[in-house]
């Protein structure tokens, strides 16, 4: 059997050590609870799966060039990454309960909590969280806590599916959640303002926004302290490499997912929830956090810390119900932003914006494509008016081997013309000219 | 240890009470059970508590506990000090680590609590 | 050891992006960027390799030797599971090819997958659909009080309370507060089991549920389980089965057939996939007939033509749990798991789970105190003897007595109804012989206790670090380095 080495003869040893059978070892169970039924197909061999399985990714469609974002990109991935993260004593460990034995998880996820306060300016981080949504909501709930407050504010330049994910979360607690709609591009400032009051727990933004818009949202940081109130910021990881950061805009927690560093698309995970904060807040910041300390011969050491807060001790107190983070992909996003480093990642940033522009000009050349918001700055994500429905249109393209972008009206009334586009640093010059003369061609 | 002239919870905290205020810790045997405290979340200053409501949270390496408060009451002074010194708690948790004194807005829930001699009867039942 | 940012020397590079082949045509004002770059460190490939290298040295995995951490499953990581998930069929697939128009037909094979998962999933729990979405066991848990929740706000029930036994993990009673509910604890009986007597007290019209698991995490298997959800039942509340113990049965017997209408499997136990350092994982949701309508969305459904699409068309759905269909690159890993296994080998795993616990547990029982001494399944807890305890012998000092002879220590002072608790789960794929040789180590130390107890007080040594400072760690915190 794979995977089970014990032989028949060393099973009847044991069990005549135990002093039972193997059906006496299940006799606990009373007979009446045995499984009715267990059909399940015959096992394969690695030969067969694996044969099986590539079948199976082949029907899947990955050779269409991508200008299809939304939240989760395809970003160039060095090869050092897998290497480093195939390593088994990483992957193959559990989470760092024995210090002594997980020095490398734990000084590894240090130093992603480091990398990912400087990328934020933000005081501290915890180890991880599932996704960038589940990140969002977790920092929707932190900030509950921390203003024993009910109402929180959300604009809907938010991706929209982290949206759904957080009405789905709240349905259940006593949370006033009100939804503002952005204007030009930008979260709406006077819907924001007009319902922030002494009573409003968070305000809840993206930058760039679901449309790819740099909103600068310093001044909401501003009216909401004012209120007593928290800032949240979702951002996008890769775009720190050059954009004004959460932290320099006063954002009291910061969220985002991941992915982009140095994670494939996997259809829609493992990706990676990071979450950074002010320090008078870590307290309150739910997850897994490592902290540096101290052995008995005074060696710099490192230990899970602030544990006294988490679900195992706290049980139904404790600050989220989360034990796992995902380390692995943690470990993935520090590989990937110490392999770019400082001048990479903001070349890699400068390389986005830059090819984003280049087919913002080359697909607004096209007669009756307009850019849906004016004047605004962009980072590698825009919106494009087209003259019909944009689903269909992206149907038409991906005939020809584009995923064009992302039809706006699924989650926006109104935009049924509309089309998110995405470039990142993969996409070729030439690729973009074919784009643009694909969408002439089906207009 | 105990002390005489206190009343005490079984949730294990302390209450001196002086006319109108008082003042509130944790039990030498509460802090015994946490082990060498490395955080007090203290109250703030003029926030009102029922009887029984969380008032501040204790917290070692290893646990966190709630100190719930003994008497209904509004937060007149915290004690500073254990923002930097939390250890207060385990060296000296009847003196020098106090966690906070309230003006007393309903004494009813005092009859409820048990003087020394109870609650060592009461600790000896644990 | 050096942090990355020590480690730093300017200018110094280690990916080259090659020269832009456009031109910058907008240039981004100049007040919405970032003032200084992010103080990332700057070093070569060869610098960063190393670096990791060094400190996965530093770790200890399932790869590295016998990691029996109970509760936790650490079996071995079949490495076929990674190479598939690596196919650019399945990692280079992006999560929004399906709300494209047709866009579905992009994406068959991974939808004929998580198809496929379900049914397997139903087959193995008995349960009648489930969902991926959940990222982890804990995911999973607050998955399932959503629906339960959804469920009783459907029927118009205004219930609050949720049983959950005093040797839960801590994380039910988190996850049940965290979805509006309040949380009773149910004391175990004699046996260590959830008795019928001291549930009954608890039971009234106001119990929306109950949180199991089965067997539990003493290891035993409960056999009022399916008295407890008839009467759960009669109050009109549901049966949530924590999955986590599910290794011990699989094969064997199916929660769904107990009388569970909810539950929940960690795909990073029973089903092999990598645990990571701590996630990720993945913790789908299997539910009974009444509770379907309450998944969340996307759900896959077959088409008549034979083809694959998702149902978003749920009214009555919890909504969403995760942004697409879980951690697909975990459901895939495990998918592979049982396509090996199969119903023979899966109902080996089992077997062989609950034999090696048992071998362990009439092994050591002469050396340390067994919480219970009855057949146990897959995992067996023990504690120190009050011999030790005179030498001031804890849980604690024998876990690290252990690392000094190359294995991982089990979980200790876990569950906590049981006094220096040692929580020992061996799996199913560690053979006899390392059995045998973490056997011989153990009575070792239970001798060294008694003859020289502080040997064991200043374990570990063979470690890169000795016992860390925690209380330390969590006064003065240091939880990231900044930049100056």
């Amino acid at each position: 059997m794979p995977f089970i080495p014990n032989t028949d003869q060393q099973q009847q040893e044991m069990l005549k050590a135990i002093g039972l059978t193997m059906e006496g070892l299940f006799g606990d169970i009373p007979a009446e609870l045995m499984a009715k039924s267990f059909d399940l197909p015959a096992g394969l061999s690695e030969q067969e799966v694996r044969s099986r399985l590539a079948d199976l990714a082949g029907k899947n469609s990955v050779d269409l060039t991508l200008f299809l974002g939304g939240g989760f990109y395809d970003h160039f991935i060095p090869s050092a990454i897998y290497s480093i993260i195939s390593r088994s004593e990483f992957y193959t460990a559990y989470t760092p309960y024995q210090p002594e034995l997980s020095q490398g998880t734990l000084q590894a996820i240090y130093e992603y909590q480091s990398a990912i306060c400087r990328l934020t300016d933000m005081e501290v981080s915890n180890a991880s969280l599932y996704d960038g949504g589940t990140a969002m909501y977790e920092a929707m709930m932190m900030a509950l806590r921390i203003t024993g407050r009910n109402k929180v504010i959300i604009d809907d330049s938010v991706n929209p599916i982290y949206r759904v994910m957080i009405e789905s979360y709240t349905r259940n607690l006593k949370i006033d959640l009100d939804e503002t709609h952005c204007v030009n591009g930008l979260a709406n400032r006077a819907e924001i303002l007009g319902r922030l009051d002494d009573q409003t727990a968070a305000i809840i933004v993206q930058n760039p926004n679901f449309f790819g818009c740099i909103d600068d949202v310093t001044d909401l940081a501003e009216a909401a302290h004012a209120k007593g109130a928290l800032l949240i910021v979702s951002c996008y990881p890769i775009s720190l490499g050059i954009l004004k950061t959460p932290g320099a805009m006063g954002a009291d927690i910061v969220t985002g997912e991941g992915q982009s560093l140095g994670m494939p698309m996997s259809f829609g995970g493992p990706y990676l929830g990071f979450m950074a904060a002010r320090k008078q807040h870590v307290r309150r910041m739910p997850g897994r956090v490592v902290g540096e300390t101290t052995d008995r011969e005074g060696r710099r050491a490192f230990v899970l810390t602030l544990q006294a807060r988490e679900q195992h001790i706290r049980r139904d107190k404790a600050t989220s119900n989360i034990c796992s983070n995902e380390a692995l992909c943690a470990l993935t996003a520090l590989v990937y932003l110490s392999l770019l480093g400082k001048e990479g990642l903001k070349e890699t940033a400068q390389r986005c914006a830059d090819k984003a522009s280049y087919a913002y000009q080359r697909l607004t050349a096209i007669p009756d494509v307009q850019p849906h918001f004016r004047a605004k700055w962009f980072f590698n994500e825009f919106v494009l008016d087209l003259p019909c429905e944009a689903a269909d249109v992206i149907a038409k393209l991906i005939e020809k081997g584009f995923a064009a972008g992302f039809p706006l009206s699924r989650y926006y009334e109104g935009m049924e013309n509309s089309m998110l586009i995405c470039v990142t640093e993969k996409r070729t010059k030439q690729e973009i000219g074919m784009l643009a003369e694909a969408l002439e061609s089906v207009l | 240890m105990v002390v005489d002239g206190l009343l005490y919870t079984k949730d294990h905290e302390w209450t001196k009470v002086e006319g109108e205020v008082a003042t509130i810790g944790i039990t030498d045997h509460a802090q015994e059970q946490l082990g060498e405290l490395v955080f007090v979340e203290l109250p703030e200053v003029g926030k009102e508590f029922a009887a029984h409501k969380e008032i501040a949270v204790v917290e070692s390496s290893k646990a966190a506990g709630d100190v719930y408060c003994p008497v209904a009451g509004k937060v007149t002074e915290i004690n500073d000090e254990l923002n930097t010194r939390p250890e207060l708690i385990n060296e000296d948790c009847y003196e020098g680590g106090w966690i906070c004194k309230v003006q007393i807005t309903d004494k009813a829930p005092l009859d409820d609590l048990m003087d020394a001699a109870q609650y060592k009867e009461f600790l000896e039942t644990l | 050891m050096k942090l990355l940012f020590e480690k730093s020397v300017p200018e110094r590079r280690g990916v080259a992006l090659g020269p832009s082949d456009v031109p910058t045509t907008i240039n981004i004002n100049e007040e919405l960027l970032r003032g200084r770059s992010a103080a990332l460190p700057e070093l070569s490939e060869l610098d960063v390799v190393r670096h990791f290298t060094e400190l996965s040295r530093r770790n200890f995995g399932v790869d590295t030797n016998f990691y029996p951490l109970g509760s936790c499953t650490m079996k071995y990581n079949p490495k076929v599971a990674e190479r598939i998930a690596a196919y650019p069929g399945f990692a280079h697939l992006h999560p929004l090819l399906p709300q494209l128009r047709m866009g579905g037909m992009l994406t068959q094979g991974a939808l004929a997958i998580l198809y496929d998962m379900d049914l397997l999933l139903r087959e193995i729990t008995g349960m009648a659909g489930f969902t991926m979405q959940p990222m982890a066991g804990a995911h999973g848990e607050l998955t399932g009080m959503m629906i339960m929740a959804a469920y009783h706000r459907d029927r118009g029930n205004g219930k609050s309370i949720i049983l959950a036994p005093d040797s839960a993990h801590g994380t039910n009673p988190a996850s049940a507060a965290i979805a509006g509910y309040r949380v009773v604890t149910v004391p175990s009986d004699a046996n260590g089991v959830m008795g019928i007597e001291a549930l009954k007290k608890e039971l009234c019209e106001d119990v929306a549920g109950v949180m199991l698991t089965c067997p539990n995490t003493l290891g035993l298997f409960n056999p009022h389980i399916r008295e407890i959800c008839d009467l759960i039942h009669s109050v009109d509340g549901l049966a949530y089965y924590d999955g986590a113990n599910l290794n011990a049965i699989v094969g064997k017997a199916r929660p769904g057939d107990f009388g569970f209408d909810i539950v929940h499997i960690n795909l990073h136990k029973t089903c092999a996939t990598p645990h990571g350092g701590g996630g990720p994982g993945a913790g789908p949701v299997g539910v009974g007939e009444k509770l379907v309508p309450f998944l969340p969305v996307s759900i896959v459904v077959k088409r008549d033509d034979g083809t694959y699409a998702l149902e978003y068309d749920r009214p009555k759905s919890i909504g969403y749990v995760a942004p697409f269909y879980g951690n697909f690159g975990i459901v895939l890993r495990a998918y592979v798991y049982i396509l090996m296994l199969g119903a023979e080998g899966l109902a080996r795993v089992a077997e062989n789970a609950v034999l090696n616990a048992n071998y362990i547990r009439c092994k050591l029982k002469g050396y340390y105190q067994p919480a219970v001494d009855t057949v146990c399944k897959h995992e067996c807890v023990f504690s120190t003897t009050e011999a030790m305890a005179k030498q001031g012998i804890h849980a604690l000092d024998v876990a690290k007595a252990l690392i000094d002879r190359g294995f991982h220590p089990p979980t200790v002072y876990f569950p906590t109804i049981v006094k220096e608790a040692m929580m020992v789960e061996p799996t199913e794929t560690e053979s006899k012989e390392t059995l045998d040789a973490f056997i011989a180590a153990m009575i070792e130390i239970a001798e060294l206790a008694e003859r020289d107890p502080e040997q064991l007080k200043a374990a570990p040594v063979t470690t890169c670090v000795s016992r860390p400072n925690e209380t330390a760690a969590a006064k003065n915190l240091n939880i990231a380095s900044l930049s100056s």
